[in-house]
């Protein structure tokens, strides 16, 4: 198996030059297997959600290289990088990040918006992504309306949408009970299983120590721990 | 008489562009300084969200200031009926001395914007953004030919004086006139025709070639500026004669007035687009060999030049085929007897 | 090509479900905005039809006017006066012409009294404009009684009642016999009010108007050209001055539409870093933006400007005409034939959606350059 990411050097600093200046990562060196679920574990602070943005292409390091696929993106424009980030990821963050007052089937279509594809080709995704999760009479609901664990599951086809080889997930588990844990995990069991590669970061030890995880990245203060 | 309202349309369009350039040339600056896309300081992140707004903004001020100029000439025209003496676009021109100082520098700043406009949608489509110091440089340099362009035609919009008597564009364009025009008027109509269809024709060919080869962008810069100097010289030398059935009136203003269906726009608008897209194409050749830059680039590069010596193709071919058409159904017949 | 006319229909899309659900907020700026393009497009409009009334107006009026002076003011003209003029090279043809003010106090209207040299109304007969037939409610074969300046009542018979394309130019006006003429004003028989002077060659005027200078030194003339000269000066004048004021509310606009733009809500902040980590980049975010105002705009626009078409060709320019017309004859209705030129229509974009276009981008560029991992990172 092939690393499908590979950093090397990341080093990402906030506020840099002035007197607030805060290291968040520092020589992270890093590859990731495709067709994996790897974990970016370590307490709060530690730069798990930092790592991720700069893995899915949100934000560039202040130094180091990142390659995706074999490409480096470290250096694109925005454009390029927003086009890589498209192509490649799908991300569900911790608050799931749903725009209040639209749809949940509009909810899912929004990141194809960008990439020219015919709406009702679109739609048609949609719709048969939330059917898979379960939310097919939900999905004209507006996505205020619905339940936590609904809405995750929007935000997960949301991340879907664009037929993403990467999933990545911010703390997937902190707002959920036990049993939809469980079920979250089992969605992610199903990603890996249609080939995805899957990256979440966490602290939650239901998911570190999940059978199913094959890569436990550790991070302290904003380095690689042994 | 500055309040009219297509003077203060011209005028606002005009300040809003140079203060606008003004505005970016700083940002402008550090990028010719400091641009550095392996890095991902804070600076160079700076100066990518900086430039997405420079882009935007100077597209549509630069976009606005390309179809000011053909305003600029139409209230000319328009405006002169309130001047004693004037006939058409120059007698308004002529009633103080920065009117056509105002329209030289008005078509420079054109072909300043659009060559800009190009390079700035051809970088955009480039990964590594190839173009980015060139344009930052050339947006430099456009902005005290666009501050110009402004203060003249201020100069000449505040020098406007209904009770001035101007002269009208006879004694400017007539074999008589001392200068360039009356020069250009003076030119054997024959030999005129024949210079400026074969510099039109030969253009087209050095265009042709540049499509099909995707390079030689420099080449087709010089001759579409050649041909553009030709085109204009040849309107007054024959084009105009054929269009009034008058062998005397060589004036290409009157061209642009109602009573000649504003023909004049048919010949200047294409042979601006042409000449305007032959000088991008010059600008893109620097960036058009894969040697420094990766292929992708190169490749869009080429591509963008091949379109570009399209548009300039068919632009001169146009302008060829339209006076050439001109003199076909004139009803002066010049040649027969000269 | 495709692929972008289908993101941009996608970001449309989107923008309009973005407005419709901030409604109030947009509501009030689209009000503004239209009312704005609305005066605009009025004092255009107005402006623009009359100044083509001008130009038929002055279409069909003679080349020359020579008008007598006495003392420096006006006097009449008698036919010793044209005869002195005798033959001028150039002119085709010489015209003593009849005419004056009349001011109806019933109605209190002005109309104009006429007597055409050939093809004048018979004795007692009167040929009418539309206008004055209008408020006279007059038609072919009613009697009109008006009453002279000396209070004698003078009782004609109308003939005909002639329109026009343009009612500026007829709406007024009397035709009447010139010996009933001289009797309803007391002038002597043999007056002209001024003389009409036709010129073929239009660089000929000059030299006529000189030559008339010197055989009659007492008299003013009056050259077609400078007439249309110094209408074209005076409306092009009053249009302008009209549009620098408005436009200190176009600047009182842009600040409005920049504060609107920049006041970004939490809710908005935070959709815009949610659309951005999706995978939006920051071009897709100003464009949308900038969809946002380029619909507010074409709204505001199309529904400015042909609310001012109705308003100038409807309602007879209401709002706008004191300030605007400064006739002085007062006309009893004043509908303006309808037209509207490409270049002003380029104009008023130029004076409002440009503007508005430039005020708004800058804070949606602010909007659009939020970073995608400020949503991750939880700061928004």
């Amino acid at each position: 198996m092939s690393a499908l990411i590979e950093l090397s050097g990341v080093t990402k600093v906030f506020h840099e030059g002035r007197h607030n200046a805060l290291v968040a990562l520092e020589g992270i060196d890093l590859s990731i297997q495709e067709g994996r679920i790897t974990v970016l574990k370590g307490p709060s602070g530690s730069g798990k959600t930092t790592l991720l943005a700069i893995i899915a292409c949100l934000a560039r390091p202040t130094s180091g290289r990142v390659r995706v696929a074999g490409e480096v993106v470290s250096n694109l424009p925005e454009t390029f990088l927003a086009e890589v980030r498209r192509r490649t990821f799908g991300v569900v963050f911790q608050q799931f990040h749903l725009v209040a007052g639209l749809s949940a089937l509009t909810n899912v279509m929004l990141p194809a918006y960008t990439t020219g594809r015919p709406h009702a080709e679109i739609a048609r995704r949609a719709g048969a992504l939330l059917d898979r999760l379960g939310l097919a009479r939900l999905s004209g609901e507006r996505v205020e309306r619905l339940s936590g664990g609904e809405q995750q599951r929007v935000a997960i086809a949301r991340a879907l949408i664009n037929d993403p080889p990467v999933v990545l997930a911010d703390e997937p588990t902190a707002n959920l009970d036990s049993a939809l844990s469980a079920d979250f995990l089992g969605i992610l069991g199903g990603m890996r299983d249609e080939g995805r590669t899957v990256i979440l970061s966490s602290h939650d030890p239901r998911v570190c120590e999940a059978p199913l995880v094959d890569h436990v990245v550790r991070l302290l203060d904003g380095k690689l721990a042994a | 008489m500055i309040f009219q309202k297509s003077i203060l349309a011209l005028l606002f369009a005009s300040g809003v562009g140079a203060v606008g350039a003004l505005a970016a040339g700083p940002h402008a600056l550090a990028v010719w300084r400091h641009w550095d896309l392996e890095s991902g300081s804070a600076r160079q992140l700076r100066l990518e969200r900086r430039s997405t707004l420079v882009s935007t903004g100077m597209a549509l001020l630069l976009t606005v200031q390309s179809v000011a100029l053909l305003l600029f000439v139409f209230n000319a025209d328009r405006m002169a009926s309130q001047f004693v003496g004037a006939m058409c676009a120059v007698g308004t021109l002529r009633v103080d001395g920065f009117g056509f100082p105002a329209l030289l520098a008005q078509v420079a700043a054109f072909f300043g914007s659009s060559v800009w406009l190009t390079m700035n949608a051809v970088d955009g489509r480039c990964r590594d953004r190839p173009l980015t110091r060139a344009r930052s440089a050339l947006l430099l340099a456009l902005i005290p030919v666009l501050l110009l362009a402004f203060g003249l035609e201020l100069a000449f919009f505040l020098g406007l004086d209904a009770n001035v008597i101007t002269s009208c564009c006879g004694s400017l364009f007539s074999i008589q006139a001392p200068g360039v025009g009356g020069d250009l008027a003076a030119l054997p109509p024959g030999q005129a025709m024949t210079a400026t269809f074969l510099l039109l024709g030969g253009t087209a060919a050095v265009a042709a070639r540049t499509v099909h080869r995707g390079q030689g962008g420099l080449a087709l810069g010089v001759a579409g500026i050649l041909a553009f100097a030709v085109a204009l010289a040849g309107i007054v030398a024959f084009v105009s004669l054929y269009v009034y059935e008058d062998p005397h009136h060589h004036c290409p203003f009157c061209l642009l007035k109602p009573e000649y269906g504003y023909r004049g726009y048919a010949f200047y608008v294409p042979l601006l687009a042409a000449t305007s897209a032959a000088l991008a194409a010059a600008a893109l050749a620097p960036f058009a060999s894969a040697r420094e830059r990766g292929p992708a680039s190169a490749g869009r590069v080429r591509s963008a030049t091949r379109a570009l010596a399209g548009v300039a193709l068919g632009g001169f071919v146009l302008v060829l085929l339209l006076m050439a058409w001109q003199v076909a159904s004139s009803g002066l017949k010049l040649l027969a007897h000269g | 090509m495709r692929n972008w006319i289908s993101r941009q229909a996608l970001l449309a899309d989107y923008t309009l479900s973005a407005l419709a659900r901030r409604r109030g907020r947009n509501l009030a700026l689209f009000t503004v905005y239209a009312g704005i393009v609305f005066v605009l497009a009025s004092t255009m409009l107005f402006t623009h039809a009359l100044r083509r009334e001008a130009h038929a107006l002055l279409a069909h009026s003679p080349e020359v006017l020579v008008q007598n002076l006495k003392a420096g003011r006006h006097a009449y003209l008698t036919q010793g006066d044209l005869d002195r003029l005798g033959r001028l090279r150039g002119v085709s043809r010489i015209e003593g012409r009849r005419w004056g003010y009349f001011f109806d106090p019933v109605f209190g209207a002005t109309y104009t009294l006429m007597a055409p040299a050939s093809e004048s109304p018979g004795r007692g007969d009167l040929h009418v404009g539309d206008g004055v037939a209008r408020v006279r409610g007059l038609s072919t074969g009613d009697t009109l009684a008006l009453r002279s300046a000396a209070g004698e009542l003078h009782v004609f018979t109308v003939k005909k009642v002639f329109s026009s394309e343009s009612s500026l130019v007829a709406a007024d006006l009397v035709l009447m016999h010139p010996a009933d003429w001289e009797a309803f004003f007391q002038l002597p028989g043999g007056v002209f009010t001024d003389a009409a002077l036709s010129v073929v060659n239009p660089l000929e005027v000059r030299s006529v108007a000189r030559k008339i200078g010197e055989r009659l030194p007492e008299t003013r003339v009056i050259l077609r050209e400078e007439i249309l000269r110094t209408y074209e000066a005076l409306f092009d004048w009053r249009e302008g001055l009209l549009l620098a004021l408005a436009s200190l509310a176009v600047a009182a606009f842009a600040i409005l539409a920049w504060n609107q733009a920049s006041g970004l809500s939490a809710d908005e902040r935070r959709e815009i870093g949610i659309l951005k980590a999706i995978g939006w980049d920051t071009r897709d975010v100003l464009t949308m933006k900038l969809w946002e105002g380029g619909l507010i705009s074409g709204a505001a626009f199309s529904l400015g400007t042909l609310g001012a078409f109705v308003h100038v060709f409807h309602f007879e320019a209401a709002l706008i005409v004191p300030v605007l017309k400064g006739w002085s004859v007062l006309y009893p209705r004043f509908v303006l034939t309808p037209s509207v030129d490409a270049v002003s229509l380029l104009t008023l974009g130029l004076l409002t959606v440009f503007p508005f276009t430039l005020a708004t981008l800058v804070p949606a560029w602010r909007a659009a350059i939020t970073d995608p991992d400020e949503v991750m990172r939880g700061t928004t």
